[in-house]
């Protein structure tokens, strides 16, 4: 499985096999003949829904901490990525664009996940802005027609959990950055970027334990580009927070060689975004756990001064390690101090 | 004169010492002549020797008129085949072939096959019930007394005899012995034997014997 | 103590060198045969095992449709509703004048991709799209190695191109179109069952072993007998040695019991000498082994990828398995050989008569009991043919029938000698026959030997040489069109047959269809209603007005395998597809190919199977126009070169196939007969030291030792005279067997047998000259021995 796994890897980079190290460090490159984000372009709903196929990466990528009838705390994540090896689509095997899914159920002693791959042109994966639909395989986040990504119904399942969610929005969509163009390092690069950040969340989920119907809320993340790192920068740490306030926080570093490159959105409880600039958010790891024979921070401080936000966020299961072909952490987060609330928690690029 | 040996020396090869040094001697017709000497004397070489068996580096051996030195070894198989006849002390017959056959072979082999003569010697030596056995499986006195007739089925005018007695025991040999000596009487064949018997030597015409090499 | 004791015991070989030499090379040879065969069959077996593992051919269940193609959009439609799987798309493809495999995978979702480091470099886009990337070993890309879309990797195995399936489907011209559906192992939770998301599909599970594996099986068992056969030739050898150098040494173990050496330790240390000279002689053997593997395997490469279409690589590895097998084999086989002399060891009395190892008469009651044992042995054969039909019970026959021969033969040469012996004049003649008879006991191992070697040499050569015949007749038969000619496209082909129309006296469209026979991979093929079938196609069963049923879609022709094995004969129906079924009219003999065929009209093949390729045409032509029509075929159409075959280039190279496959039958059965022959040599020289007594009294008598050399040598001639003389009738029994149980159970044909006196005669020959060779030395040994070492036998106690 390991050829097949670094074949993988290095497919969703569109680069030239073993030509680099393993990771997301090939997601800093350039970007012949695909096209790249302009800042000022306006967004257009529900077109931006679909695929953008011009564009070498995509994600439409769902988490959403729960709370079962059984009271427990459980969260899920549901995410499908488009990675383009030429800016273009074609019909059968021999388009080049290539999906991959991840979906994850996280219960405070376990972790669950499992990955789908499909080429693109024969209909084993894709997605529609109008109606919205999204799928891989039997996996789906299908919007009921008429309602954009309002009312959402989401399904995947694995070898040992399942899931079968109905999301409904509440807010507003939350675009990033200037209008959508969100910049991800001090040389420009950048991705278009927009949330929902306000959905209702009930259902149920499935392990061998059993079926737990399920509430809370969810998020979705939408976000495109050719080249989202720069060189140097090695790996993200990304933050999405509700606060129990009923405000919402999006923040995400970038590491590099030095004090790297932070970006946040505060989302106020009316749906208002405020972007803020590198340096406003501080992210300082306090405790690291072993996963997978690497050291993972897995509780943080999070401060943002200019919302009055000095918190501690905590994993809830610090095993969220997600075995795919691209491995990374996420997983469901608790939030105490200054705020409290729930959310979820990506960390990439730990060697 | 039927056997004449003269001043014979044999060395065997990567020997110090000759085995037989300057060796005359000399037999008749019907005459019989013991050899005697202790072991290692070359008492057996020199049997060997006059059997055509084996060659010798210097003198003569000259076997009614026939000079040793002058044969190749076809012509003294040749020999073998007609003028002598051996005996050994180990019977030495042919394993494979049963005693009739034994008995005739050499004869056979010598053109020289007399039925009514090998019969007659079977008939004297005890044989005629045994001749569709083995030689192994008859006693000692048995085998021997096949290869004396095997011998003399040949009519040979030299019989040479090899301890002819040695693996037998006083009383079997004694018997075997004279057998022997009645059929070659019989036959006029002369005899030459070797042994390191007294007893035994003492019942020849004549004896010699045999020491360092040397006949005195 | 043991030290000395073992050094005592090792003195002998000082001595006797000549029995170390036969000890061990003898050994050698065995071990060295059986590991060569060995290592050929793990070889090919890894190969199997490799290209199936490699290719996910048996990696779990997999799902067919019964007319061969599955639509891409079922595959869609299942993985929507939750299955993991992976889907391929197979072909044939003319690659550098070869035919070759085209395995066309998803490289997402396919679980056995080559290693990562041949597609260092290669970008995944080049892959993935137009015009593609091959992926082949080198062995395969030889021919077409300046194709820009190759990529060399040692992973795939040999014949098959591997690459993704869009380029497969453009290559085969076959969009939308899946061969199969790989079953993935892990499978998410709560999915609706195969059968009723696509119940038009099969899911088999593939049994642990290949197909290539289960095809070659037989290929294997004959070479794996015939590595038996050597190994029993040589354990002759060591045998007959072994249990001489126990003989000589009786007295030596006497002296050493009698100077308080314990039985018990004794034993073990001859055992231990023993087991170091097996070890030895075992690794000499495996040297040996690899070497001939090693010269061996290119032509078994080569048969088994013409024959089987397996795959199979012309390199040797060192594998543990045959090296261990060999080491074994000679520890083994040396045990056996020293058995009986270790167990007279065991209950060695201190003091004994010093008994006469001569045996005088060989017709006693050893030749006897062996010849009662080679009869049960060849009635216990025929009972196990009976009882067990098909493949293992012929070998058991064939096992039971040499064996039991062997052990008659002592019994057999003595009866001969003895009326030699009777018949025999002069006093020599008769004593040489005498003495054969007493040589007997001692050479009757290595006569076994000979004998076992002459008979597989008549047998498996009447066998081949018989194939050839029917064969070479059968080709005629059957490869009864002038020209062949292969379009690239149905298209061309079609165009083609327009142009030919007008040209040829006749086009014959030759179309087939992969399907599935009675659970087993079979071909199915559409017949043109011409002449050329009716007055040439090798029936070997019909009923009659066959051709006009076949032609009138009524009926079916069938091959002799599928006749064999599932007991098809004219009258009785076949079942092509679920819903097709037609009456046999005609069976058809089809060498050289181990998959079950079907012929139906081409009208009845199209209609069932409307995607098959019309691209393969047969020519009928004045065989003087043929030429020049080949050459204005070329130029109208731009073919290349390969794409037209005459007739009889095609003879020949299936003829060069042919004889291919049995390169390694001749190459061991030529080898089989050296070890025998220097069996007989061993025997002789092992037998010198008890020859003296026996000779030395007949010169003594009046034999030249120049006579007594002759003689040896004639009695060594005599002895393989005799031998082959009666291996005869054994290879010409040997061959009936093959010829009509194993190559039915085998390959599912039956042939007839045809007689090949000259090769007797040079078989004869061949005989004489082992023994003739074997007594060379012993008798040129007389011949110079110098009158003193035979006066020593009348002067000394043995």
């Amino acid at each position: 499985m390991n050829a097949r796994r670094r074949l993988l890897a290095l497919l969703l980079c569109g680069l030239p096999f073993g030509a680099l190290a393993q990771g997301f460090a090939g997601l800093g490159t350039t970007a012949e003949g695909f096209a790249i984000p302009e800042r000022g372009r306006a967004l257009t709903f529900p077109a931006d829904h679909g695929p953008h196929p011009a564009f070498r990466i995509e994600w439409w990528y769902l988490t959403a901490p729960l709370t079962g009838e059984d009271g427990r705390d459980y969260g899920i994540q549901w995410t499908l990525f488009r990675s383009a090896l030429a800016p273009e689509e074609r019909d059968g095997w021999s388009s080049p664009q290539i999906w991959m899914a991840h979906a994850a159920l996280t219960e405070p002693d376990r972790h669950h996940v499992a990955e789908r791959l499909a080429r693109g042109g024969i209909g084993q994966a894709g997605v529609t802005a109008a109606p919205f639909a999204a799928h891989i395989d039997d996996w789906q986040m299908t919007g009921t027609p008429g309602k954009g990504i309002d009312q959402l119904h989401l399904t995947a399942r694995g070898k040992d959990f399942a899931y079968d969610l109905r999301l409904e929005a509440s807010g507003p969509i939350v675009l990033h950055g200037d209008a959508g163009y969100s910049v991800k390092s001090p040389k420009g690069q950048a991705s278009y970027y927009y949330s929902q950040p306000g959905y209702t969340v009930t259902g149920t989920i499935e392990t061998e334990r059993g079926t737990v119907r399920v509430s809370g809320q969810g998020w979705l993340d939408r976000e495109w580009s050719s080249q989202p790192l720069a060189e140097d920068q090695r790996g993200w740490d990304w933050f999405s927070l509700s606060f129990d306030s009923g405000d919402k926080m999006m923040g995400f570093r970038l590491r590099d060689g030095g004090p790297g490159f932070t970006s946040a959105t505060w989302i106020g409880s009316d749906g208002s975004a405020k972007p803020l600039p590198d340096g406003a958010l501080t992210l300082e790891p306090l405790e690291t756990t072993t996963v997978e024979d690497r050291a993972i921070p897995t509780r943080w401080r999070v401060v943002l001064p200019a919302h009055g936000l000095d918190i501690t966020v905590g994993a809830m299961n610090p095993q969220a390690w997600m075995g795919t072909s691209f491995p990374y952490w996420e997983g469901p987060v608790t939030i105490t101090g200054s705020h409290t609330g729930r959310g979820y928690l990506e960390m990439t690029g730990y060697e | 004169m039927l056997l004449d040996v003269r001043s014979v020396t044999k060395t065997y090869p990567g020997a110090e010492r000759p085995v037989l040094k300057d060796v005359s001697l000399s037999l008749d017709r019907s005459e019989t002549l013991a050899l005697t000497g202790e072991s290692g004397s070359g008492k057996s070489t020199l049997l060997h020797l006059v059997g055509a068996l084996d060659g010798f580096e210097a003198g003569e051996i000259t076997l009614d008129g026939t000079s040793y030195s002058q044969l190749d070894e076809a012509g003294r198989a040749g020999l073998r085949r007609g003028a002598v006849a051996l005996v050994f002390q180990q019977f030495n017959l042919i394993p494979a072939l049963t005693v009739a056959q034994n008995l005739a072979f050499h004869a056979r082999l010598g053109g020289a096959y007399d039925p009514d003569w090998t019969a007659t010697l079977a008939q004297r030596l005890g044989l005629a019930d045994l001749g569709s056995r083995y030689p192994e499986q008859l006693s000692g006195g048995q085998q021997q007394r096949v290869a004396i007739g095997r011998a003399l089925a040949l009519r040979p005018r030299l019989l040479l005899a090899d301890e002819p007695t040695g693996n037998l025991d006083e009383a079997t040999g004694d018997a075997v012995l004279d057998l022997m000596l009645d059929l070659v009487r019989d036959t006029g064949a002369a005899l030459f034997l070797v042994t390191h018997s007294e007893r035994i030597a003492a019942r020849l015409d004549r004896r010699l014997h045999l020491g360092s090499g040397q006949v005195a | 103590m043991t030290r000395w004791a073992f050094l005592a015991l090792l003195s002998h070989w000082r001595r006797q060198p000549l029995q170390l030499v036969a000890m061990i090379l003898g050994l050698a040879l065995a071990t060295g045969l059986w590991s060569a065969v060995q290592a050929i069959n793990a070889e090919a077996r890894a190969s199997y095992a490799a290209a199936a593992s490699r290719l996910g051919l048996s990696q779990g269940p997999t799902l067919t449709s019964p007319d061969g193609t599955i639509p891409s959009d079922t595959y869609v439609a299942l993985r929507r509703a939750g299955w993991q799987l992976s889907p391929v798309l197979e072909g044939p493809i003319r690659l550098g004048g070869r035919t070759l495999r085209l395995v066309g995978v998803d490289v997402l979702s396919y679980p056995a991709l080559p290693d990562s480091s041949a597609l260092s470099g290669i970008a995944p886009l080049d892959v993935l799209t137009p015009p593609g990337r091959l992926f082949a070993s080198r062995v395969t890309a030889e021919g077409f190695d300046g194709d820009p879309r190759l990529v060399l990797s040692q992973d795939v195995p040999a014949g098959v191109v591997l690459t993704d399936i869009g380029t497969a489907e453009a290559l085969l011209d076959r969009p939308g179109a899946l061969s199969r559906i790989l079953v993935l192992p892990d499978q998410p939770m709560g999915l609706a069952p195969l059968a009723d998301l696509a119940p038009q599909l099969s899911l088999s599970s593939p049994s642990a072993t290949s197909d290539a594996a289960h095809l070659t099986d037989s290929f294997h068992l004959n070479l794996t007998a015939f590595g038996l056969l050597s190994f029993a030739v040589g354990l002759f050898i060591v045998h007959g040695t072994a249990g001489l150098v126990m003989e000589q040494r009786r007295p030596l173990f006497r002296t050493l019991r009698a100077l308080g050496l314990p039985a018990r330790h004794l034993t073990l240390l001859v055992l231990a000498e023993l087991l170091t000279l097996a070890l030895i002689a075992g690794l000499l053997g495996l040297v040996l082994g690899y070497l001939v593997a090693a010269a061996l395997l290119p032509d078994v490469a080569a048969t088994l990828r013409g024959l089987y279409g397996a795959p199979v690589e012309g390199g040797l590895t060192l594998r543990p398995l045959w090296v261990l097998s060999g080491l074994a084999m000679a520890v083994v086989g040396a045990g056996l050989a020293g058995a009986r002399g270790i167990w007279a060891l065991v209950r060695l009395p201190i003091l004994a008569s010093s008994g006469m190892a001569l045996r005088s008469v060989a017709s006693g009651l050893g030749a006897r009991h062996l010849a009662l044992a080679g009869l049960a042995l060849i009635l216990a054969g025929y009972l196990a043919l009976r009882l067990m039909p098909g493949l293992t019970g012929g070998f058991v026959m064939l096992a039971g029938l040499l064996l039991g021969a062997a052990l008659l033969l002592p019994l057999l040469v003595d009866a001969c000698l003895q009326l030699c012996q009777r018949r025999a004049k002069g006093p020599v003649a008769q004593w040489v026959w005498a003495d054969m008879r007493v040589q007997l006991p001692g050479l009757s191992l290595a006569l076994m030997a000979l004998l076992l070697a002459l008979a597989a040499n008549i047998g498996v050569g009447t066998m081949v040489s018989s194939f050839r015949l029917t064969f070479t007749g059968w080709l005629d038969q059957r490869l009864a069109s002038e020209l062949y000619v292969r379009a690239a496209s149905d298209e061309q082909g079609a165009a083609i047959e327009r142009w030919l129309a007008s040209r040829a006296d006749a086009v014959l469209p030759l179309r087939s269809a992969e399907i599935t026979l009675a659970g087993q991979p079979g071909e199915l093929y559409g017949v043109a209603d011409h002449a050329t079938y009716r007055q040439n196609w090798p029936l070997i069963a019909s009923e009659p007005g066959v051709w006009d049923r076949v032609a009138a879609g009524e009926a079916a022709l069938i091959n002799e395998q599928l006749a064999r094995r599932e007991n098809l004969w004219p009258g009785d129906t076949v079942t092509i597809a679920p819903d097709w079924t037609l009456t046999v009219a005609g069976v058809y003999s089809d060498y050289g190919n181990p998959k079950g065929q079907v012929m139906v009209s081409i009208p009845a093949l199209v209609a069932h199977h409307p995607e098959v390729p019309n691209r393969r045409f047969g020519i009928r032509v004045d065989p003087a126009k043929s030429e020049a029509l080949a050459r204005d075929l070329r130029q109208s159409f731009d073919l290349p070169e390969e794409s037209i075959v005459d007739q009889a280039a095609l003879k020949a190279s299936s003829l060069a196939i042919f004889d291919k496959t049995f390169v390694v039958t001749g190459a061991l059965n030529v080898l089989t007969l050296g070890v025998a022959g220097f069996a007989i040599l061993t025997a002789l020289l092992t037998l010198w030291t008890m020859r003296l007594p026996q000779v030395a009294p007949a010169w003594a008598l009046g034999l030249t030792r120049a006579q007594l050399g002759r003689l040896e040598l004639c009695r060594s001639l005599a002895l393989a005279a005799i031998t082959a003389l009666l291996a005869l009738p054994l290879g010409l029994a040997l061959a009936w067997v093959l010829l009509n149980v194993i190559n039915v159970a085998a390959f599912g044909w039956r042939l007839p047998m045809y007689l090949f006196p000259a090769d007797w005669l040079r078989l004869f020959l061949l005989a004489l000259i082992a023994g003739g060779l074997a007594a060379a030395l012993p008798a040129r040994r007389l011949h110079r021995l110098p009158p003193a070492h035979l006066l020593r036998i009348f002067a000394n106690e043995r």
